[in-house]
């Protein structure tokens, strides 16, 4: 029979070169919008605890594909950065970490071919940290993403 | 009617102006970068024959010197291009474009044109000066193969005896129930190998062939995109594109170093029924051997089932993307690239977080039909200054060997393409 692996999300000593990173920027709870580069930097809503955890899960289970910086890989994986699909609808945003993806999507006149799968093993929290710091990053600016939102999307897709 | 392709002047170093009483006539200023860009060895130059076509994928050259190009995405309504160099400076003062579809396939063979998109192949029948005849009259050779994004572009070549050869991706990585998933089982038997993940034949000559007319002649190869017909031992010769992810799916198993360079992107020389293991089996070029892959009990030693299965003649580093083979045959070039290989690679994505890499041509000597020698980096600095896929400035994606030995280079980000020669031609 198959071996089915269970993800060990703690103890995989990655050693990630992220100098060409973004420093995440903070934005007020509650948006839902992208906000100018130079708006939102009070201190309040973001925790850098939810950005580290998020950069974490982020190194792990998506840098592989989307790369270091977001930047994606064209006609395969998609680009994080400033696109609408990370900056806009968050139940559609945490819905594709979830589920996953298999249908052509075309971002700025490119389309991308390769299969996401589903990142329903992750806990509400870690998809939680993980989109906030993927909305932060990459020069994105956006809310953040709650635990309870992850897991109100969560329990309408059973 | 062949309609003009409209060229924009987006390169601040090229400017383009469309003569208006001449539609399909261009007048150009070179490109002033140095080889365009590239860097090349010594006693070799290139210059740049069109740039911004699109998205360039394989090219051909006629034997009056025309190049043809293919377009992953059609532009203006044209998926195919014709480039024509009438002064013969190199660089093409004519280009015009047809073929509302979509595709990486292009070839050219006992006068006609082959061109693919991601389902079928078309042939336009050429005339006595190299010329297609209709641009409006194609012939759909082969129809309806399988199409599921991943690895769906058709790369075609043709041998002496009127057949073609046709890649078929697997749409998958690892013929995981649900791909590239942590967790997800493999099926055994692998069910996509019926209709994908081999080289099939055809008739060159034939309408409308699919499966049931068409020969899986090589199968076990997830996906190639380069391919050529190799006239010295007349057969089949073709760049496996290998497996990705095993830190990922695997983490306890590889390390990101090891899922960097593993498994090889495999150059393989295929015989009629030849089985190159995916999804079971993947090359481990440290190893020097066929290992059995993760998902079938493998556990990056264990050969097992993976005994026996053909092997590659020559194994290059994981995930550089091998999208183009050229045997070149010429005499422009120094003796020891006759019936030697180029192999373009498109560049790396999925050594990340290692540095990604491969975004040049190579060269590797050849006698006899098998390597003689190690591969070196005949073509390099695509990529720039950033070396990865999002911010490369070129990726090599096509080669082509014109009548004179020059070789042609094609770029499927912007959509240049170089000439290449020797000495003083």
């Amino acid at each position: 029979m198959k071996k089915v692996f269970v993800a060990a999300v703690t103890g995989i000593g990655l050693v990630v070169l992220m100098a060409a990173q973004t420093k995440p920027t903070q934005t007020k709870p509650g948006q839902t919008k992208p906000v100018p580069n130079n708006a939102g930097n009070k201190q309040t809503g973001i925790s850098k605890k939810s950005l580290a955890d998020g950069k974490k899960v982020y190194d792990t289970y998506c840098l592989a594909c989307h790369q270091a910086d977001g930047g994606g890989v064209p006609r395969l994986n998609p680009p994080l950065q400033k696109t609408e699909y990370v900056l806009g609808d968050k139940k559609r945003l945490i819905t594709i970490v979830l589920n996953g993806m298999t249908e052509e999507v075309e971002i700025d006149g490119e389309l991308y071919e390769n299969n996401m799968s589903a990142h329903n093993f992750l806990s509400d929290q870690q998809v939680a940290d993980v989109l906030t710091y993927v909305r932060n990053s990459f020069t994105n600016k956006a809310s953040a993403v709650t635990p309870a939102e992850v897991k109100a999307v969560r329990s309408k897709l059973k | 009617m062949n309609a003009i392709l409209k060229i924009l002047p987006v390169a601040l170093l090229l400017s383009v102006q469309v003569f208006a009483s001449d539609s399909t006539r261009v007048k150009k200023r070179t490109v002033k970068e140095e080889n365009g860009g590239i860097t090349l060895p010594k006693g070799f130059k290139a210059v740049v024959v069109a740039d911004n076509l699109g998205t360039v994928r394989h090219i051909v050259a006629q034997s009056n010197g025309d190049i043809y190009a293919k377009l992953d995405r059609v532009k203006n309504g044209k998926g195919i291009l014709r480039l024509r160099d009438t002064n013969k400076d190199g660089v093409a003062d004519e280009i015009i474009g047809w073929g509302d579809y979509s595709g990486t396939g292009i070839t050219i063979k006992n006068g006609y044109l082959y061109a693919s998109s991601n389902t079928d192949v078309y042939r336009y029948k050429l005339d006595e000066k190299g010329n297609v005849i209709d641009t409006g009259k194609a012939e759909n050779i082969i129809t309806a193969l399988i199409n599921r994004r991943t690895h769906n572009t058709k790369s075609i070549v043709l041998d002496n005896d009127g057949n073609i050869y046709v890649n078929i991706g697997a749409p998958s990585n690892a013929c995981q129930l649900t791909d590239r998933t942590i967790g997800s089982p493999s099926s055994d038997p692998c069910p996509l190998l019926d209709s994908t993940g081999g080289i099939w034949q055809f008739k060159a000559d034939q309408l409308k062939q699919s499966y049931h007319n068409g020969i899986k002649y090589a199968t076990g190869i997830r996906n190639v995109v380069g391919l050529d017909w190799n006239q010295t031992t007349n057969q089949l010769y073709a760049m496996q594109h290998g497996r990705d992810m095993l830190n990922t799916l695997f983490p306890d198993m590889y390390n990101e170093d090891q899922s960097a360079e593993l498994p090889a992107e495999e150059f393989l020389r295929i015989s009629k029924g030849d089985n190159y293991g995916w999804p079971y089996c993947y090359y481990d070029q440290f190893q020097s051997k066929k290992i059995l892959a993760p998902e079938y009990g493998g556990d990056g030693k264990k050969q097992g089932r993976c005994e026996g299965v053909n092997t590659p003649i020559y194994a290059f580093p994981g995930h550089w993307a091998p999208n183009a083979l050229l045997f070149y045959t010429g005499n422009q070039f120094p003796e020891k690239y006759k019936n030697g290989a180029f192999i373009a690679f498109h560049g790396s994505w999925n050594r990340a977080p290692r540095p990604q890499t491969g975004y040049f041509v190579v060269f590797l000597p050849m006698k006899n039909g098998m390597p003689d020698g190690q591969y070196e980096i005949f073509a390099d600095g695509f990529a720039g200054e950033k070396i990865d896929p999002k911010n490369a400035r070129f990726r090599p994606c096509g080669l082509a060997q014109g009548p004179d030995g020059s070789l042609y280079i094609s770029d499927d980000k912007k959509g240049r393409i170089w000439k290449v020669t020797y000495g003083n031609k």
